[in-house]
Order: C-alpha cells, then structure tokens, then sequence
C-alpha cells in the first residue's frame, strides 16, 4: 500500500461523519426489539408481519430477534433484563405465564401499557379462552396472545376404512375410542410391524390439562391457581385416574403407543403410521404437506359418564409481554403499544392464522376468515376454534395458572412413563405426581412472595 | 514429576501466563463465584426477591432419592461413555499408526463425527435408530426386538451411550493417533527385533510411552462426559423415559433454563463441579505420577 | 513389510470408517431427496443425482427461517479460526511459563487455570453475559470469541508434551547460548508441532460448533453463526425443509474437514521426523 493509497482511505474516512448527518434526518423512527422463539416457517412469517409492520407506518421499526427454544429465549430475556439490556417485546410459552406474572417490575403488562399510553386494545376483541388464559383474574389482560392452538384429534381416513369404520363418523366419547382403536389394532395395524392405532403428542396438555377442562374438573385448587399462589394440584381425582389408566390399559392392550414427550410423536400420524394422532391444531401445516391419505380432524373425545355436555379445551403456544429496562423511554412504550395494536387488527389476525395454523386470536379475525370463505376452502380448520368455543368456561377451563408449570409437566411425563414401563398404576402415578409438583408449587409460592 | 533444568528470572514468565489467567479469572472464577453465591440464596428467575438460605439447597438435593440416583445413573455413564470411547479410539488408532494403504484416508474418514455439532449427532442418531421412522430402529423392530427407547428405559441408556461416544471417539482418535506417531520408530524396531510380538510389545513398550495422551485423554473424556453430553442427551430423550438418562448435567440445565430455579441449578453445578475436580485431583495423584503429570 | 497386507488392521478400519460414515453418508444422500420423503421417513443410501441444485439454492437464499448460508459459514469461521489460534497462542505462551520457569504462586496459577475445565458453560453463561454487557461488547465479534478463548484443555496438552522434552535437549540449547524465546520458537515448538496440528482441529471445530453463547451475546442476524442458522430451520410446530437443512449440515461439515485435511500433513511429518 503506498503513501496515495493511504491518503485516500484517511480522506474517505474523514469525509464519512459528512455523510451520517443527512442520513440521521431519517432516524426519527423509535426502534423496538422483538426476541421470539419461531423456528422454520413460522420463523418466516414473524419475519413477515415485521415488514409489514415496518411498512405500515413511519413512526417505529419493529426488529425481530430468533433467541432460541422457549426455554433459551425466555432465558435470555431474564439476563438481557439483568443486565439492564431487555428487548422491549418477548414471547414466552404458556406454561411460563406464571413466571412473568411474579416478575413484579420487570414487565409492564398490557392493561398497564393500555393506561399509559392510551392504546386502543379491548380485551373483549378476544377470542375468551384465548384471553382468559392470560389475564388476571378480574378481567384485565396481562400480555397479549400471538399464537395459540389446542388439541385436536387428527385421524386417517383411509385406516378407518380398512378397519371397516365409517370415516365420517370419528369416536365422539372415550369409551367409543376405545372400540375404535381396538378395531384399528386388530384390522389396520396388524399389517406391519411398524403401524400403530393410536397416539398421542403433547400427552401432559392433551390428556390431562385439556381433559381436566372438558370434564369441568379441577387441575389444582384456587381456580386451577388463578385465585391464588397457594394452590394445590388435585390432578389424580377420580376423573383423571379413570383416563390415564385407560391409556394405560389400551397401551398394554397394543391400540395405544406412547410416542415421547412434547411434539416428538408428531411424524407418526402424518407418515401414516398412526392411524389416530392427538395433537396440537398448529400441526396441520405439516399434515397437509406430508400426508399422503384422507385424514380429518375432530376434536378431543370426552367421557359422558363424568360429563354429559363437554366444555372447552385449553390453548397453548405464547404470547407477547412487554419488558421494562432502566432508560426505557414512552415513547419506546407506545411504540410496543401501536405493534401490540397492529396484530390485533383483524386482517393481520386472520393472515398469521391462514399462513401458520395458529387459531385467529380475535373475534373479528375469525369472523374475516370465515367471510373469505376459508373454513370452506380448508375443511377442519375451524375444529380448533369450535373446540376452544364448546360449551362453557367455567373455572375449570380456563386454562392453568400454575407456577413452574414446565417442571410439573415434567414429572408428570416421568410418573406416566414408569407406569408405562409397569412399574406403578395410574393412581400410584398421579399421586406421586401431586407430590412432587406440589413442592415445586411451594417453593414457586415462597420465592414470588419475596 | 518436576523439570530439573530451568531459565532464570520470573519477570517473563507471569508476564507469558497472564493472558491466560485474566481470562480465567473474568469468565471462570467470577461467574463461579456467582454460581456459587446463587447457590446459597432462593431467588425469583428476574432477581426481585432474593434469600439467603444458606445450605439449604444443598441440603434438599442430598435428601431426595431421586437425585441420588441421579449421581449414581451419571457415574455409570461416564464410566461406560469415557471407556467406549477410549477403548473403541485405541483400537483404531493402533491400526491407523500401521503401514497399510490408504492410511490417510482413513484417518480422515475416523476423524469426521468430531466435527459434527452434538444437537445434529443426535438428529442423526435419531434418523438411524428411532423404532418407527430409523433404518436399524425399524429393522430391529421388524425381527423381533421389541426396540423403543422412548419407552425402555434400559434401552435410552444403551442409545445415548452410543451417540455420546460416536463423537469422542474421533477426539480420542486424533490425540491417541498423534501420540503414536510420535514415538520414535527405532524404539519399536529394538523391541520387535528383541522378539517382543504384538500385544505384548505394545503393553510394555508403546503404551508407558503413550500415558502422558491416555492421563490427558481420560481426564478429558470424563469431563466431556459429564458436561459435553448435555446436547446429545437432551436432543435424544430429554432426560426420559421416567428418570432413565437425566444426568448431571442434563438436570442442571432443566432446573436452570427451563424451570428458572437458579438456586438450585446453582447448587447442582456446585455439586457437580466439586465431583469432578475431586476425580481429577485422584487421577492426578495416581496416574499423572507414572505419566509426567505434577 | 510393505508386499503384505495387513489384513486385521484394514478389517478394524474399514469397520470403523463404516461405522461413523453411515449417519454422515445419510445425511449427503438425504440433502438430495424430497424434503417430504425424509419427514416420512423414507430415507436412502442413495442420493439423488437431481437434487444437488439445493446446495447453491442454500447458499445463496437460505431455507425458511435462515439467511444465506455463505454469510454465515463466514461468521462461523471467523469465529473459529480466532478462538483456535487465540487458544493455542496463550496456552503455549502459559504452558511454557509454567512449566520452564520457577515463579512465585506458579502452581497457583496453573491450578485455577486448570480448574477452569469443570465449570460447564450452562453454568457461567449468565454471569458472562453480564461482563460483556458491562463492557459494552454485546452482539460484537470480539463478544463471541474472547470468553471462548480461556481454557485449560490446551494449557494442560501443552504441559504434558513440554515435561516429556529430555533435559538434554534443553542442556544443549543452553550450552549453544539459545535464550528463553530461542528454545521456544527452535525446540518446543516443533516437538510439539502434531500436538498443535491435532489442537487445532479440535480447538476450530469446538469454535465451529458453538450454539449457546452466540445465541445469548448476538441478536443482530449478520452474526448468526451456522450452527444457529441450522437450528433455526428445523421447524418444531411447522413443516422442515429437511432436505436443505441437510444440504446445510454437509456444508457445515466441509471447513472443519478441509482443516482436517490440510493438517494431515503435520501429522505425517511427524512420523517422517523419525527420531526425536
């Protein structure tokens, strides 16, 4: 590099504080950061409302963050607020409601953003079982609900017609569940080793939470742990009990197989080896890709012995909660206030719910969905919406409200294999499992009491 | 084992070594510090309100069955995953030392499972041996094995086992490779030519040379074990079926990141911590003698 | 010695090789098939001839939820590359003084060094994050590498070579009149010149791999390393394009065997120094 060489890049160098000062003009756009934990598609369209966000209007830019699993994101959103560095938006799963409800100043949730800012978000806009789960007790909304599903039961047409049941006729009751899968053991699933009748993801959500609210019986004392820290889990009634030991029976029977935890038994239904699978609503982006037979959704069977006319299921997914940081300035508020706005509207609503599988959050972005004409376009779509929307919520239904919810999922999936393995009944199973999770539940109730 | 010919002067000497020990002491010893003054308090994930509770912690992890067994379950797979590993890499890397054809690429072929991140091993394990959808995973369902390691805890153990030792193997394989090379062939050449064979020749002479790699080796092994495995494990079972592989290191993280019970994750790095530098001070007193360790 | 075949030696390493070139082999076949196949699983040992165009697609867009892969193999390289040499440098540097040299506190050091391999990075991630916040070095380049260059597995490989180095060596470096950085530039260096070459492998991969802190220091997407781009394509409530996070896993692999491959050389020259 020679002396000229060097006096040009000194002079370009100097020259470029000229050039910052025009583009500062533009810099008037309050910026807010959005940490989430979407992964490939749904990845994609966060990516997607941000632009279009952006787009909308002049006064924020909204920048988007992938922070890893729920787990890690929520993670590092609690040491990015240590350390006095917050994103201004974070989506935490459900089951991490109760952390962010005991997080004290660290959040401003949304009824809060609403009074001080004076933004327009109504709770009543939302779809009451969405809302309900996070909300405070009376009423006012705690964070905003972004993607949400619930259980259905996804099953294959083609098997059912092997088996010789009418595929129009899925089992609407437990106790015809059992029948039908017993049909599908004997007459599909025989055929390979390989092929099962049914399964089940998200065995903790679907089979227990879900199953609690449906039946209108109690998860946990003090209104499933709305009403109050000292709840208690009252999981292993008798209700409960009768459930997990017919799964069990069915398992050892051969027309019930236990696929792993969380969303790891996904693939079995959509690669045809389960001719019944419960799972979450959001999967159908996946079956619809993957499947290469007739299937069709319904919702979650209930037990008319325990309870004639079913209730609502629960969500699950995440939501959006607002955090604080020591130089946060209102505007910067306001800016979280106007995105918070935005994805309520109901077009923004009804696109995130067509493009992902999410149920649309607000009464009006489904009523716009419906208007499109796309629960005709897409049959079963709006199993998910009718099963959030069946009968009535009641306190049992309204979803949970349990510190250390992803630690007592745990155990329960650990108490549920052992006694998959044989090594206890459903009673002994649940028992164990209250137990335990009520020291987790104490020890969440001490550490938010201060 | 100490040198016995030295330089002069310590002024260049800290002056070589404090890079490494300002490094040390601002991301290991404060955040150990941190980790082990969280241990003593009970504390909300944000820090709002937080308790000193002394031994507390400790006191609820040691009177739980459970995480004994935890302790136990996560000394038998380090003991299993280092001796596989190492066992497995030394039996290659005997074969590789040899001069046969196509020795170079061997070596690179034994050397790739090391360059694979854990989460991705684990997906590839997964795609081999998952009852429904792996190739062996269904093969061996097909002849008659009733194989489900989501289901059979015994069988969790086996699988991530294999998968925790697939990857060390090659790390093993380079050292122990390296090592070998590096002993003088004239040594072996006197040995075989005083009629020493094979495995004989190899006990007593290769190997007294190639301890200062197996104590490192080991040592290693044992703490990659005990720590590295968390991405293997908890992208194959979670820790599952019941309690069947949750080590350690894997109920760290879940108590830490998962259940944001900072006290007690604290309290059981702590534990684990103190394990293993137990283990490594009594390797140090009992091997590193015989292969110039301190 | 050279007309025989040994067969033993070949059995054991073909067996070897097969053994772990399976999943890897699986995963090249499996970047050139149908995305949905694979989630069905139907996965071959054969690759697709036709699907290979998925490679330069990667490369240049990406597959949903990641950005273009040739941006972030450079990321993961820089990254790599200075957290192995920085590594290898200061724990020469640290080796040598500790083990040549007698200085006050000097088995001190080398313990807290040496302690430092027990402390699982799950544990210390938290309060590193709050140092590098503290400095200001948050979502930075030099936030990803420095914390990753302290480590004592290299310190302790360096040590064990450097003890073993006979005392003539060093008697007749000494009696030529060689200094401190003589004997280390002309003697240790080259004694431990495989050790290096291995370390290096190692200490670039370790760097190549790193998911959890870059994750928590960096949010700006230009510093998303690979590991972190393959991991944001596998969808978990949606639909992966298996057959392009395949294609970006073979290419994840390539660098760290290319420096593989170019480090063979060190490890043969090893073999021909003969007598040391």
């Amino acid at each position: 590099m020679n002396r000229r060489t060097m006096l040009a890049g000194a002079a370009a160098l100097a020259a470029a504080p000229m050039v910052v000062p025009g583009a500062r003009a533009q810099a008037a756009k309050t910026k807010i950061v959005f940490w989430h934990a979407m992964t490939g598609a749904n990845n994609d369209e966060i990516n997607r409302i941000a632009r279009d966000f952006n787009a909308a209007q002049d006064a924020v830019e909204l920048e988007p963050v992938f922070k890893g699993s729920y787990p890690e994101t929520l993670t590092a959103a609690i040491a990015a607020w240590r350390a006095g560095q917050a994103p201004h938006v974070v989506q935490v799963f459900e089951v991490g409601t109760g952390t962010m409800l005991a997080a004290g100043p660290a959040v401003k949730q949304v009824w809060q953003l609403v009074q001080e800012t004076g933004a327009k978000i109504d709770p009543a806009a939302y779809l009451p079982a969405v809302r309900g789960y996070y909300s405070l007790a009376d009423g006012r909304m705690a964070s905003m609900p972004l993607n949400s599903s619930t259980p259905v039961m996804w099953y294959n047409l083609d098997a059912f017609e092997a088996a010789g049941l009418d595929p129009a006729k899925p089992p609407q009751t437990w106790q015809e569940f059992v029948t039908v899968a017993r049909a599908l053991k004997d007459k599909w699933a025989s055929k390979s080793q390989d092929l099962m009748a049914s399964t089940s993801s998200w065995f903790t959500w679907a089979q227990l939470e879900t199953y609690s609210a449906i039946h209108n019986v109690p998860y946990a004392t003090k209104a499933n742990g709305f009403e109050g820290l000292d709840t208690e889990l009252k999981l292993n009634g008798p209700a409960q009990v009768k459930h997990i030991q017919r799964l069990l029976d069915m398992a050892k029977e051969g027309s019930f197989k236990y696929g792993g935890r969380d969303a790891t038994p996904d693939p079995l239904f959509y690669t045809a080896k389960a001719a019944i699978g419960f799972g979450s609503s959001a999967g159908r982006a996946d079956i619809v890709r993957n499947a290469k037979f007739r299937w069709a959704a319904a919702m979650l069977p209930y037990d008319p012995e325990i309870m004639r006319s079913p209730n609502n299921s629960i969500i699950g997914g995440a939501s959006l909660w607002t955090m604080t940081a020591p130089n946060r300035t209102p505007a910067e508020y306001k800016a979280v206030a106007s995105f918070l706005q935005f994805i309520g509207q109901p077009v923004q609503d009804a696109l995130y719910h067509q493009h992902t599988g999410y149920v649309p959050v607000t009464l009006a972005g489904y009523e716009l969905s419906r208007q499109q004409g796309y629960y005709d376009k897409n049959p079963g779509a709006d199993i998910a919406i009718k099963s959030l929307t069946r009968g009535t919520v009641t306190e049992n239904s309204k979803g949970l409200r349990l510190g250390g919810l992803p630690e007592i999922r745990n155990i329960i999936y650990e108490e549920f294999e052992k006694a998959l393995q044989g090594q206890q009944n459903a009673q002994a199973a649940l028992d164990s499992a209250v137990a335990r999770g009520n020291v987790v539940l104490r020890a969440f109730e001490k550490m938010a009491k201060g | 084992m100490e040198r016995r010919t030295i330089f002069p002067g310590w002024l260049l000497p800290v002056a070589l070594v404090l890079p490494q020990l300002a490094l040390t002491v601002v991301f290991f010893l404060w955040p150990a510090g941190q980790a082990i003054w969280s241990s003593a308090t009970r504390t909300d994930p944000f820090g709002i309100h937080t308790r000193f509770v002394g031994v507390e912690n400790f006191a609820d992890l040691f009177i739980d069955p459970l995480y004994i067994d935890t302790i136990w379950r996560s000394v038998l797979f380090c003991v299993c995953v280092a001796a596989l590993a190492m066992g497995s890499a030394m039996v290659f890397a005997v074969a590789a030392d040899r001069e046969i054809r196509f020795r170079g690429l061997y070596r690179i072929l034994l050397i790739w499972p090391y360059a694979i991140a854990p989460a991705m091993a684990a997906v590839l394990w997964i795609l081999l041996l998952h009852p429904q959808i792996g190739l062996i995973g269904r093969w061996l369902n097909r002849i008659g094995v009733a194989w489900d390691y989501k289901l059979n805890g015994f069988q969790a153990m086996l699988v991530v086992i294999l998968a925790s030792a697939w990857k060390e193997v090659s790390y093993n394989f380079i050292f122990l490779l390296a090592g070998l090379q590096s002993i003088p062939r004239s040594v072996i050449e006197a040995a075989r030519m005083d009629g020493a064979r094979g495995f004989f020749r190899f006990r007593t002479v290769v190997l007294p040379l190639l301890m200062p790699t197996v104590f490192f080796l080991l040592v290693v092994n044992l703490v990659y074990a005990a720590f590295d495995t968390f991405g293997t494990i908890w992208a194959m079972t979670s820790g599952g079926p019941g309690k069947a592989t949750e080590t350690l290191v894997v109920k760290v993280y879940r108590d830490g990141m998962v259940n944001q019970d900072i006290g007690s994750s604290s309290a059981q790095s702590v534990v684990l911590m103190l394990g293993v530098i137990v283990l490594t001070a009594l390797q140090f007193r009992f091997l590193g003698r015989r292969s110039g360790g301190a | 010695m050279n007309g025989r075949i040994d067969w033993p030696a070949h059995v054991v390493l073909v067996l070897g090789a097969v053994l772990f070139l399976l999943p890897i082999w699986l995963v090249v076949t499996g970047s050139t098939l149908d995305p949905d196949a694979i989630a069905r699983g139907e996965l071959s040992l054969v690759p697709r001839l036709g699907g290979l165009g998925v490679y330069a697609s990667v490369m240049t867009e990406g597959s949903p939820g990641a950005g273009p892969v040739w941006r972030m193999l450079m990321v993961s390289a820089g990254m790599a590359l200075t957290i192995a040499f920085g590594k290898i440098i200061i724990s020469v540097l640290s080796a040598y003084a500790v083990t040549f040299f007698r200085f006050p506190f000097r088995m001190t050091a080398f313990w807290i060094i040496f302690i430092t391999l027990m402390l699982p990075v799950e544990v210390r991630i938290i309060p590193t994050y709050s140092v590098m916040s503290d400095l200001g070095l948050i979502n930075t380049f030099p936030g990803l590498t420095v914390p990753l260059i302290a480590s004592a597995t290299a310190t302790l490989l360096f040590r064990q070579t450097f003890l073993a180095v006979p005392d003539e060596l060093m008697e007749a470096a000494r009696m030529d009149g060689a200094g401190p950085w003589r004997f280390l530039k002309d003697i240790l260096v080259p004694v431990s010149a495989a050790n290096i070459a291995a370390l290096f492998v190692i200490l670039f991969v370790y760097g190549w791999n790193q998911y959890l802190w870059p994750l928590l220091v960096a949010t700006d997407p230009k510093l998303d390393t690979i590991v972190i781009g393959i991991v944001k394509m596998i969808g978990t409530e949606t639909k992966t394009e298996w057959n392009r996070v395949m294609a970006t896993a073979v290419l994840a692999l390539l660098p760290p065997i290319a420096v593989v491959m170019l480090m063979q050389r060190w490890f043969v020259k090893g073999l021909t120094e003969g007598d040391k």
